[in-house]
């Protein structure tokens, strides 16, 4: 459910940038191939994708750019809802043999639900799976083989800080909690911008303080997220319980814009960008929207993890690429042109046409595809927790289960209505309708 | 889908294809298996298959019966206690607001008043609105800090409060943008009602000296009755199964400060808890039977025959 989640958080920024391109008299609506069969010979391959702005705009863009390359490959493009129900359909055709012969999906829990082993095609053998990087090869692994390629770069929950505000006022990037708190006393104290922006007026916004804290408590407690799973660990306890003491305190010494309750994403986007606050508890991801609207104030927006209680265990929090697969279903020449298709995409060549069609909210999951020399700042100010391994995927990649009503349960506690701890045992039971609905063991 | 089951569709049917009246039925038996055979198709199957799916954990595709299981968690459910409760003012205050308000107006509306055909649409304008349009609109108008009610406010001095984002306020606010926009019915009921009330009374009443006061209170308001169990019924059943203009407005937040059993149920569906779900579905099912049915029976008792 999550995975489908949060690229949703990045689905409607990336559209704004695909809706530029759009204007720009590249049609979506010849989505779907071209009207003649293909001349003879050619091998006919169909590719499947969540449909969305974003999306469209970039498997058009790869479709085109692998067929200039490939001319003897015709592909045809399918699509189909995103989210609950796309999930459905993915693991119905999956099962009923009906699905398309290159599929872009979740990496990740959603991707284990999928059954690989008995349905996807293992690429293990394939030259770019020694690319990955290793977290993404988890997610698109199973302990039998390799089953998919990312598509699109990876992006960290954490914080976005106002660099101009940072400058002016003399601080210091924070690695423990006592650190950022100081530096938004000092930033209250000053009294002209808002220490922390938190817009709950788009709701999921209010999830970060939980969802961006996870790499700090995988970093206290490796085994966490697989005893979670197991229905070992809670919230409700410590380590993870800090993190909605932390919103829960954050809210207490007002810290907030004064238009917390009602404020929108977009207006967290301009806040951070013009800096107006000088934090915002976010994911990278929506960098491109800084990108489309401040074009001028990117490089004023930096980013850090969001701090735990000791600096030691400060890590950051990353969400993985989507990633393409191949169903066992797909064969012959039509199996080989897939693994082309596959390959091609994180190639130089694909890797510029994913550049041009897509945006940048972070570093790429494979090493054959390089960042341009001019990123946002802030994606820049992740590099070094990756460089220093101090890095974990978010909980989504590592445990199938997330409630559905955290980002109601954050906005409570971000809201002075429910306490940490309340708050906290409310997500435990929350999460094990979920758990149980999975038919997971030991719930 | 619960709600709707209904006998009546085949009760109907089999009435009339009775040869009770001298003149045989024009149409043949055959020609009522149609009707028939679509409400079980599509009420009568359902309702049950949605009884059986409420005992089973559902992923669309598998079914894995647990008895009742989902009614206990459901009934764990933390935030189901106060979507109760909140169901319970939203129905009870918009359909009082409804019949006190509604009756005012209905008043007003029949007395000789200039403008008064204009003043009728007017009330009556919002029905035709969409909800959501509505809610939406309300949410822009009443946004704490730019929205129209606190600017207006401002402009007077007065300190507006966060109407959709207080916590004990956000319920009240959509209750009353229910009220604004369900009125028109109201009104319109107790205008029928009101015009249906034989002139001969006030004047027999106006002969005998009595005051404005004591006609309302001794002829109009016994002999709305009808209309009053009628706007009752209505805004109730409507109030309890309310979830559009709440789901526009506040989606049940902030937190769950405003959230009703029906937008527990739907976000249980959201989250693909479908058994879960339905089995929510069955139990609002009983609450609004449990409510209405007694109701009704009371207040078509307490009619006078005419």
């Amino acid at each position: 459910m999550l995975p489908v989640r949060i690229h949703r958080f990045a689905r409607p920024l990336l559209a704004a940038t695909a809706i530029a391109t759009i204007l720009a008299g590249c049609s979506v609506g010849s989505v779907g191939g071209g009207g003649d069969s293909g001349s003879a010979g050619a091998t006919n391959i169909t590719v499947l994708y969540g449909t969305g702005t974003a999306n469209d705009t970039l498997f058009k863009a790869l479709s085109d750019g692998f067929t200039a390359a490939n001319p003897d490959i015709k592909l045809t493009l399918e699509t189909q809802p995103t989210g609950t129900e796309g999930d459905n359909l993915t693991k119905t055709k999956l099962s009923t043999g009906e699905m398309a012969d290159v599929f872009y999906y979740n990496s990740g829990s959603l991707f284990q639900a999928l059954n690989p082993d008995t349905n996807l095609a293992p690429l293990t053998d394939q030259p770019w799976v020694d690319q990955l990087s290793a977290e993404m090869k988890t997610v698109v692994s199973t302990p039998n083989g390799t089953y998919g390629a990312p598509l699109g770069t990876t992006f960290a929950g954490g914080v976005l800080y106002n660099k101009k505000v940072y400058d002016k006022l003399g601080l210091k990037v924070p690695t423990s909690w006592a650190e950022f708190d100081a530096n938004n006393k000092k930033i209250l104290a000053d009294g002209k911008v808002t220490p922390i922006e938190q817009t709950f007026g788009d709701t999921w916004t209010s999830q970060l303080f939980v969802l961006g804290d996870f790499a700090n408590v995988a970093a206290q407690d490796p085994n966490w997220a697989a005893d979670y799973t197991a229905n070992k660990a809670k919230y409700s306890d410590q380590p993870a319980l800090q993190a909605f003491k932390n919103q829960q305190q954050t809210h207490a010494d007002g810290y907030y814009n004064k238009n917390f309750a009602s404020a929108k994403f977009d207006d967290g986007v301009k806040a951070i960008a013009t800096g107006t606050a000088a934090h915002y508890p976010m994911l990278t991801a929506v960098l491109s929207t800084v990108v489309q609207n401040y074009p001028e104030n990117v490089d004023d927006v930096g980013f850090f993890p969001l701090p735990a209680q000791d600096a030691a265990n400060t890590q950051m929090t990353l969400w993985l690429p989507n990633a393409i697969y191949i169903p066992k279903t797909t064969e012959g020449a039509k199996l080989d042109a897939a693994k082309k298709f596959v390959a091609w995409v994180n190639s130089t060549e694909g890797c510029a046409v994913q550049q041009k069609a897509g945006s940048v909210s972070g570093p790429y999951a494979i090493s054959s595809c390089t960042l341009p020399d001019s990123v946002p700042a802030a994606v820049k100010d992740m590099q070094p927790y990756l460089d220093n391994k101090k890095v974990s995927p978010a909980l989504e990649f590592l445990s199938p289960i997330k409630g559905p009503n955290l980002e109601n349960i954050t906005v409570e506690v971000g809201s002075g209505i429910s306490s940490a701890e309340k708050g906290a045992k409310q997500y435990d039971e929350d999460v094990k309708k979920q758990a149980q609905q999975l038919g997971l063991e030991g719930w | 889908m619960v709600s709707t089951l209904t006998p009546s569709g085949v009760q109907t049917a089999s009435n009339q294809a009775r040869p009770r009246r001298r003149r045989r039925s024009p149409y043949p038996l055959w020609f009522f298996a149609i009707p028939g055979l679509l409400f079980i198709v599509l009420f009568a199957i359902p309702t049950f298959a949605s009884f059986y799916f409420s005992l089973t954990r559902w992923t669309l595709s598998t079914t894995e019966f647990i008895g009742l299981d989902n009614f206990i968690l459901f009934f764990k459910e933390p935030t189901l206690v106060s979507g109760f409760t909140h169901t319970f003012i939203y129905a009870f205050l918009t359909s009082a607001a409804k019949v006190v308000l509604g009756m005012l107006l209905g008043v007003l509306l029949t007395s000789k008043i200039i403008g008064r055909g204009y003043l009728r649409s007017v009330v009556f304008f919002p029905v035709l609105v969409s909800t959501i349009g509505v809610g939406l609109t309300f949410k822009i108008l009443l946004d704490p800090f730019n929205g129209l009610v606190n600017k207006t406010l401002a402009a007077v001095g007065i300190t507006g409060p966060g109407w959709l984002t207080d916590p004990s306020l956000a319920l009240y606010s959509v209750i009353g943008v229910d009220v604004w926009k369900g009125i028109g019915i109201a009104t319109l009921i107790y205008i029928a009602g009101m015009v249906a009330i034989p002139q001969e009374y006030y004047e027999a009443a106006k002969v005998d000296g009595s005051t404005g006061r004591q006609m309302f209170f001794n002829i109009t308001l016994p002999l709305l009755r009808p209309a009053t169990t009628t706007v009752i019924l209505l805004s109730l059943i409507g109030g309890l199964r309310s979830f559009d203009l709440i789901w526009a407005m506040t989606k049940g937040g902030p937190g769950f400060t405003s959230d009703v059993i029906a937008s527990v149920i739907y976000k249980q569906y959201q989250a693909g808890f479908y058994g879960l779900s339905t089995a929510g579905n069955v139990v609002l099912f009983v609450v609004v039977a449990a409510i209405v049915v007694p109701m009704s029976i009371y207040f078509n008792r307490q009619e006078a025959p005419r």
